[in-house]
Order: C-alpha cells, then structure tokens, then sequence
C-alpha cells in the first residue's frame, strides 16, 4: 500500500503541443492517501481515463512526476509499479478455472504453493464464489466473471493501489448493489488504496470516502460526498452532482439579495459584488412551492414521479428550475412560485465559487 | 443472431440449384453410373454392383497414395499452422509497417497455381535453379527427378511458401481482435510472454484457427495442379497423390469404371472430413454464445 | 395498433418468450422493463417482424403481420450501440430512410429539418457521426428512426452506452420527441427510475414473461405479484415473513403490529412482507410506525441520501434515507416503518393486499 502523489502532471497526446486546448490533462497536483477509497469522476473525455492510465503505467505523462511513497515512479513500468487494475469489461482468463484465475497474479510471481492456496481460499469467500472454485471460467455470467476479475486484483496483499476502470458498466443494476457494497467491504477488510473512476455520480459518491471530480482536463474539487453535494466549488460539481443538477440562475448580487430575473432573492450571507459572470446556485431538494407572494414566479412544465419521490420541472423567464418533492406530498394547485432557502444558495463568479464577504466579520 | 425463416426465400436460389444440377448434380451422377457399371464404348454398359469398389479396395496403389497424401496433409498443416500464428504474433499491430506486410502476405495468394509450380520448378532445377544449384554446390544430392526426398520436400516447401500467408492473415485478424484490456491485464498480473500466449491469444484464436485448419486441410487433401508441374507425380509415384493417382487412372490408362468408385470414395473421405470439422465448429461456437 | 395474441417463442428447447398477450395503442410510450436475459430484445424482434413467433399471431392495425418482412412494416429500431453510416453527414443519415423509399427531394429536405430541429441537430447536420459526441451520435440514430414516420418505434436500451448525465437529459427529452411523433413507443431498459421517468405505460419482464402491463405509476405502486415488486425497485425491495393471527401481525422474530384497518379482512396465515428501502426512516410518520432493530453492515452516502445496509435476522435489507447519516459497521439501527408501507405476497408470490398508501390514492 502506498501514498500517491501527482506533482505538476500534465499530459497531451500530441507530440509537440502548443497551447492548453492541446494538453487532455492540465496541471494537476493531487495526493492519494494510503488506504483511502477515492472516486473519480466526470463525463466522458474528461480525461480522468488518462490520468488512471499514467497512475498505471500505461501511458507516460509529458510533464511533471508521480511518486509512489515518495519514490519517483514516473518512468518505471506498470510490472513494476505494484498495482492491480479492474476494467470495464470482465478480464479473466476463459481457459482457467476460477482458481486458476485467482491464483495467476501469485503463481506469476513464484509465490508459494501453500500460501496461494490459502490466499485464493479467502479471497473466493469475500466474492462470494467458493463453491464455484473448481469452475471453468468461461460460461460463468458477466457478473461473475467482473467478481473473479476483482478477486485477482485483491489477491495481492502488498499491492501499493487498486485501479478500477468502471467496473460495473456491465452489471444488471440489482447486481451492481451487490458488487459496491462487496467492495466497500473489501476496502474496509484490506484497507488497500483504491481509486475508482466513473461517470455515474451514484457509484462514485457511495463508493468513495473522498471523490475527486474532473471537468475538461482539470481537478475542479477533492472532497467527501456531502461536501460536493452541499458546497459544490464549481458551477459544474452542482450540475453534475445530484439528479437533477443545481439550478443555476444569472444574478446580480448586492449585499445579501441577489436579484434574478427582477426578483430579489434573499441569500444567508452577505456577499462582495466582483466582476464576471455572476450566477446563484441551489439544489433542487431545496426548493420548494409556495402560492405565496413572496417567491419567483414560474410557471411549472412537467411533474415526474420516480417513486421515491417527484421531480416538478418548472420555468422561470427562460431558466429551467426544478424541484424535488416528497412522494406523495401535494402541490398546491395555484403554486406558481417557488421560494430557495437562503442558507442553501451559493455564490458562483465565472463558474468557480466564492465565499461569503462577511465570514467571521458580521 | 437468430434465423428468420422466410419461405420465400427458396424461390429466390432457385436459379442457383439449377445451375448446380447442370454444373456439379448431372455430371457426379455420371461418375455414378460409370462407378457400377462397365461400359466397351457405344453406350453400352453392364451392371457390376460393386466390383469396381471392392477392387479399388483392394489395390495397394489407391492406399499408397492414400497414405501419401495423408502425411503430405499432416505435414503442411505442422507447418503452416504454428509458422502462420507465429508470423502473426511478429507483425506490427498498426501503422504504415502492418498494411506493408500485410500486402508482401497476401501476394503468393494472388498467384495462379501452375504458375506457383512452373515457379518452383525451375527455382529447385540443378542446373539453372537458383534453390537446386545452391545445394547441388553444397554437395546435397539435390535432383527432383531422381531423389523422392528432394521431390518430397520441394513441394512441402512450395506449399507452405504459397498458403501460410492465408494462416497468417486469418490469425492476425484474430490478434487484432483481442481487447487492449487483456494485454493490460495480463502485464499487471506479471503474465509471461508463453502464457499471454496460451491463456489469452490462443483462446481467442480457436474460431478462426479451426476454419484456417479447414481450409487448409481440403485444399491441401485435393493438391493437384502444383505437385503436378513440379514432379509429375515422380520420382516413381514418389509424389503421386490421390487426385494425380486418379487422374493418372482416368485419363492415362481409361479405366474409367475404378477412376469412378475411386473418385466416390475420395468425395466422401472429403464430405465426412468436413463435416466433421463443421459439427466441432458449431459446438464451439454455441459454447461461447452460452456465456 | 400493434396486438400479440398468445405469442410465444422457443429456440431449440428453449423458452425465451412465454405465451403472451399485449395491445399497445398508437401515440403511447411503453416500458418492457427487466434485468438482462429477461426477453426484452426477443420480445421486441417478435414486435419488428424480425423473429417469427412459434406460436401466436402478432397484429397491426387488425391485420395480421405475423411472418411479414420487417422491411415491408412500418418498422423503426434504434440500438444500444450509436449506428450510423460514419462517412455520411447527419443530413445524409437522417435522409437514407427517405431515399430508400424514393421520396422527392423537397419532401425529404423537409423531413430531415423538421426531424433534425425537434432532435436539436440542426446546427449538426454537415458534421460526420464520429465529429459528434456520444448524446448527439445517439440522437441522429434516434432521428433516422423518426424521420420516416414509423407506426412502430423500438428503443433497445438506448441509453445505456451514455454518460450518466447525458442519460439524464436525452431521457427527458424522449417524452417530449414521442408525443410529437404519435406512433407506437416501445423502450427497453434494465432500470426501474428510467420507467418511471418516461411514464406512459410499463410491461415488467421476468423470464421471458410480462408479469405485469399497465400506467407507470400503478405498476409501481400497486404490484400483482413480488416478483413484479422486486424487478419495479432499485434498490431492491425488502422482504421479512409477517403472520397474521386474530388482531396482530407478527413481523419477522416477534415484532408486533395490531392487524387493523386492511389487515383485518385478511385471512390467518403465512405471509411475505415486502416494503421499499425509502419507507424505512429514523422517525415514526405515524403512530402505527413500527420499529425494526437492525444490524448495519455498510453506510453509502450520495451526498444528500444515505444508503444503510442491513440485516434483520436472516434478511438483508436497504434502507435509502434523507440526509447524511454517517455510522460505523456493526452498530444496531432502530427504523421505523409504517404498516400503511408494507405489501403482503402469499407464499407463492401473489399480492395478497396492497400497501394502503398506494390503494388510497
């Protein structure tokens, strides 16, 4: 197990590239913690792909270092780096049976009979598939098959970091419940560092103690579930994170009103008035219906029911606003205005959050 | 994928069958007919049953070159088959370096069979051949008309120079089919190369393998053309295969009613062949779609 | 109107469509939802004309089709892959439909704008296919499928192979696209949100047969049968055994409820409790709550929601609460349920009564 650490990383596909639009990662200082469960996150050609590939080996940044430990790793390849990696699609070895599969990192290694054994036994209890042991691999279901493939990457118990590469693209969703809360377990057992990469905001939050989200090459924000959920850093953390997204509305703050759409809205803070684009954001879950004079008015475009509960989609003078209800919960038949809680809005300038002016002083 | 049926379908190959009932059904009843019955000219035949089976049976010439060609099957499908993979395996996966090979592979395939042998012919002549000379210099007693191993190994060597790039081609689109993610995970588990090998590639290529295999084997079973240019046949009946030993007995001698039964035999040895490398292939396949 | 009377299918021995009924109107949305290998795909080839059924005859608009080429209904399929032709524009993708059928070149312009403005792919239309993002990609096939005035219209799983925010977005956009359209929806997918996101009606698969087909909302709500409850509920629905006896019911190892109001009409006997993991909660919503102790094996948090792990006895359970709630492994939970939540199944899987939430509304 190992601490990872990212030091001026930057890295481009092209040969010589010039200017920022060129590079696929922009500079990216980060630390893993030993033994940390990490997510990351972000859409499609974000370049979170590439950044798992240079912690891996297989692709060898342009610029800047990795230290495993403290050790500079940035040109040792990835046999050499220690670390098991699970992909998106089920790797396992057809011609095997499960324990075979299981014991192919160790045996490669010249790891004693004995010990192998013993350590295929107790990792084919954690994936729950001792009674299938003696199987063939192929012909096992894709499930199965993704369990025998993290079976492998736990195998080893010095491993300095487990890499998974959307594991459960595969898996029918009430298997995916099974396969992450079997993983937790394992993180908690084996405390090995695991670094997990998705675009599925559900899986990286539940997975990860701590989830770093990448948006166009970057790092926009490192922190734990409800700190991306309650205090999003960037304008694309709320949008991304939550279902739907935070609601993003242009203002002009003065003070602690911002004004939208020629509403003023009361915010919990007060705030300087900075130059740039200029938008409030809140979560949906905190909005809520009131007919009322005091709220924005809206006018409401479509209610959802998920079950659990009810998405009302709303318009306000061309913004979209939406609102989470509980199921059930009636909505008043005039409700034509929606009211934020203050103390749940943020402040966003040019995308980026910024701070109350008043912290400490009011 | 499942089958639709579709009834219709059947009037649409119509056409076909009657060009193969023209082609291929008329003309192997012919054989038929000559294969039970003898015949002295003037459309005249005589019933017989199967005396014409039970003396090709019993000839030694029809199980020597039998024999012959089965060792000659067996050998070119030793080499081509692990000589084609491991070509394969060496050729660059992408880039300007792979469509070069690629077409240096494909052209002994464009080349007319005669040509092939006329080819090799003159290649392994003692006395202009580049091959023979070079050896008969070496003092390796190297001449195709009298030393049957110099016959024999000549022809191996023209065969597997003519079909192994069709073993390579197939292999290497097999490889190229293979997930990046494999190689990645096997480079993790510390895999070596024989076992990348053995567990990922050769797993992957058994499909395209068994039709290479097939291919192969047919081909190679029904060799006429080259070994014709080359040897004759020769020395003695050295490399005399079935179909040379059957054309020999067709047309050389006229004992049309042997050369009939002779040629049914060789059909079904052929058809049975097939359909037993069919039966494997399709229970293959059905095992992998059941994962 | 697309009818399938007693269809079933069996490839080689084995069953992969169960005897089935089904009518789906013109201008609906219907959901087949189900896990993997459950019949989705088998049943909509059934539906194309792509597979002939080895029994039962399949109708549209009353005229039996069954047997009938796929290419000679008015047919559309979008897959889970993006297909579209790479080395044509989106224009000329959209159009290839239209030019098979040999229609004029002023009636195609305007088909494909029309088509291409309600996808927004306007400004798109020069690009090639592989210029354009996953979303878009998907959404010129979905063009291509609509453009030609389909009767029928199949989606296998279309989404699958998106991020989950564009998922989130295009899925929004589907309602809108199929009112515009009014032909016959049929939507494949393996989650229950997607179903209910989409409305319209939902078809639940299980082992090559619909267990249930009806309004989004009333399937959800109203279950005929656990296995329609367990394939409608992600994260799955949790199960304990409750007796009935007199004036009590008795919950898993000896917790009580008194057996009134609905329960009361119920015989004496053995039953299957089934409930959702967001009924679960800290505090009693009523004073009929009753309380659960339970073990906790693992806590997910979503950032606004917290996902806990249980086990009851010999069940494993989810509970999905509001809110961040962080605990250690191992610790013993007290949560709250309402009898107004819970579903009873017989032995056999049958609904014996609904919650009584869901049979209020």
């Amino acid at each position: 197990m190992a601490r990872i650490e990212l030091s001026d990383l930057a890295h481009s596909y092209l040969p010589r590239p010039g200017g920022e639009a060129d590079y696929a990662l922009k500079t990216i200082d980060l630390a893993w913690e030993d033994g940390g469960a990490y997510a990351l996150l972000g859409a499609s050609g974000c370049g979170k792909s590439t950044l798992l590939n240079i912690i891996s080996g297989l692709v060898h940044p342009t610029r800047g270092r990795i230290l495993f430990d403290g050790r500079d790793v940035t040109s040792a390849p990835t046999t050499e780096r220690n670390i098991a990696q699970v992909f998106q699609f089920p790797v396992v070895y057809d011609t095997m049976t499960v324990r075979e599969n299981l014991a192919f990192p160790l045996k490669n290694r010249g790891r004693d009979p004995a010990y192998i054994a013993q350590r295929v036994q107790t990792i084919a209890r954690m994936i729950g598939m001792e009674n299938q042991l003696g199987r063939k691999a192929r012909g096992l279901t894709a499930d199965e098959k993704q369990k025998i493939s993290l079976g492998r990457g736990m195998v080893r118990k010095e491993v300095n970091a487990i890499l998974f590469d959307e594991p459960l693209t595969v898996i029918d969703p009430h298997m995916k419940w099974e396969l992450r809360t079997q993983l937790k377990q394992l993180h908690r057992e084996f405390g090995h560092t695991m670094i997990y990469v998705t675009h599925d905001q559900t899986e990286a939050l539940t997975f990860a103690d701590k989830v770093v989200v990448m948006h166009d090459g970057r790092v926009v924000q490192l922190g734990t579930p409800d700190e991306l959920f309650e205090r999003p850093g960037h304008t694309f953390v709320g949008y991304f994170i939550g279902s739907p997204g935070m609601n993003l509305l242009d203002a002009e703050i003065t003070g602690d009103t911002a004004i939208v759409a020629g509403h003023a809205v009361p915010l919990g803070d007060r705030y300087a008035t900075r130059a740039g684009r200029t938008q409030i954001g809140i979560r949906p879950e905190f909005v809520s219906f009131t007919d009322e004079d005091d709220g924005l008015p809206v006018t409401v475009q479509r209610i959802e029911d998920v079950g659990r509960h009810r998405i009302v989609r709303a318009d306000l003078r061309g913004f979209a606003v939406n609102a989470v209800l509980p199921e059930r919960m009636p909505l008043p038949a005039d409700a034509d205005r929606v009211v934020f809680a203050p103390e749940q809005i943020g402040v966003f300038v040019d995308d980026w959050r910024v701070e109350p002016a008043s912290t400490g002083a009011a | 994928m499942e089958k639709t049926q579709n009834n219709r379908a059947w009037f649409m190959v119509l056409p076909v069958l009657v060009l193969v009932a023209f082609s291929a059904i008329i003309p192997l009843m012919t054989v038929v007919n000559y294969a039970f019955n003898d015949t002295f000219g003037n459309n005249v035949f005589f019933w017989v049953g199967l005396e014409w089976f039970e003396e090709m049976l019993g000839s030694d010439r029809m199980w020597e070159a039998l024999m012959r060609q089965l060792i000659f099957s067996a050998a070119i499908l030793a080499i081509e088959v692990p000589l084609g993979i491991a070509v394969a395996l060496s050729m660059p996966k992408k880039g300007l370096w792979a469509s070069i090979c690629l077409v240096l592979l494909a052209l002994p395939l464009l080349i007319p069979w005669n040509v092939v042998g006329t080819i090799w012919q003159v290649f392994a002549r003692v006395d202009i051949g580049l091959l023979g000379n070079t050896l008969a210099e070496f003092g390796i007693d190297f001449n195709l008309g009298q030393n049957a191993g110099a016959a024999w190994a000549t022809v191996i060597l023209m065969d597997v120079w003519h079909w192994t790039s069709l073993v390579v081609l197939l292999a290497y689109a097999g490889l190229q089919s293979i997930p990046e993610a494999y190689y990645q995970a096997a480079r993790i588990d510390q895999a070596s190369r024989w076992a990348v090998f053995r567990h990922v590639e050769l797993p992957k290529l058994k499909g395209v393998l068994l039709i290479a295999v097939l291919l192969r084997f047919m081909d190679s079973f029904m060799i006429y053309t080259e070994p014709f240019v080359v040897t004759g046949g020769g020395p003695g009946s050295a490399t005399t295969f079935l179909s040379i030993d059957l054309v020999k007995m067709a047309l050389g001698q006229f004992d049309l009613g042997p050369a009939a039964a002779f040629s049914i035999m060789y059909f079904l040895v052929i058809l049975l062949v097939s359909w037993a490398f069919y039966t494997i292939m399709v229970n293959l396949d059905r095992e992998e779609r059941t994962e | 109107m697309l009818e399938l009377r007693g269809v079933s299918r069996s490839v080689r021995g084995r069953v992969h469509i169960q005897s089935t009924d089904l009518t789906l109107q013109p201008g609906t949305m219907n959901v087949l939802l189900g896990p993997t290998l459950s019949g989705k795909t088998s049943l909509m080839r059934l539906m194309a004309g792509l597979d002939i059924p080895t029994e039962g005859r399949v109708f549209a608009h009353g005229r039996d089709v069954t047997g009938m080429r796929v290419q000679d209904r008015k047919v559309a399929m979008v897959y889970q892959q993006f297909i579209n032709y790479p080395s044509m524009t989106v224009y000329d993708n959209i159009a290839s439909p239209l030019r098979l059928m040999r229609k004029s070149r002023a009636e195609i312009d305007r088909a494909v704008r029309g088509t291409a403005e309600m996808l927004r792919l306007t400004a798109l239309l020069d690009r090639k296919p592989l210029e354009l993002s996953g979303g878009q990609q998907q959404r010129c096939a979905l063009a291509r499928a609509l453009v030609k005035d389909s009767d029928l219209v199949l989606l296998d799983e279309p989404l699958a192979n998106l991020d989950y925010k564009l998922r989130e977005e295009l899925r929004a956009e589907i309602p809108r696209i199929f009112r515009e359209s009014g032909a016959i929806f049929v939507y494949a997918t393996t989650e229950p949100e997607e179903a209910l996101l989409l409305g319209g009606n939902t078809a639940t698969l299980w082992e090559g047969r619909i267990t249930q087909f009806g309004p989004a909302p009333e399937v959800y709500r109203r279950p005929n049968d656990a296995i329609t409850a367990r394939v409608y509920s992600d994260p799955p629905m949790n199960f304990a055994p409750c007796r009935k006896q007199g004036h009590s019911l008795t919950f898993g190892e000896g917790i009580h409820a008194p057996a009134d109001g609905a329960f009361a009409g119920l015989p004496d006997g053995l039953y299957r409790a089934g409930f959702r993991p967001n009924h679960l909660r800290f505090e009693a919503h009523s004073g009929a709550a009753v309380a659960f102790r339970c073990t906790l094996g693992i806590a997910e948090i979503t950032g606004s929601e917290t996902f806990l792990h249980l086990t009851h006895g010999a069940d494993n359970w989810v509970a999905l609460l509001h809110g961040v709630h962080h605990f250690d492994p191992g610790t013993e939970i007290s949560l709250m349920l309402d009898p107004a939540h819970v579903y009873l199944f017989e032995a056999d899987g049958r609904l014996a009564l609904p919650a009584s939430y869901a049979a209020a509304a």
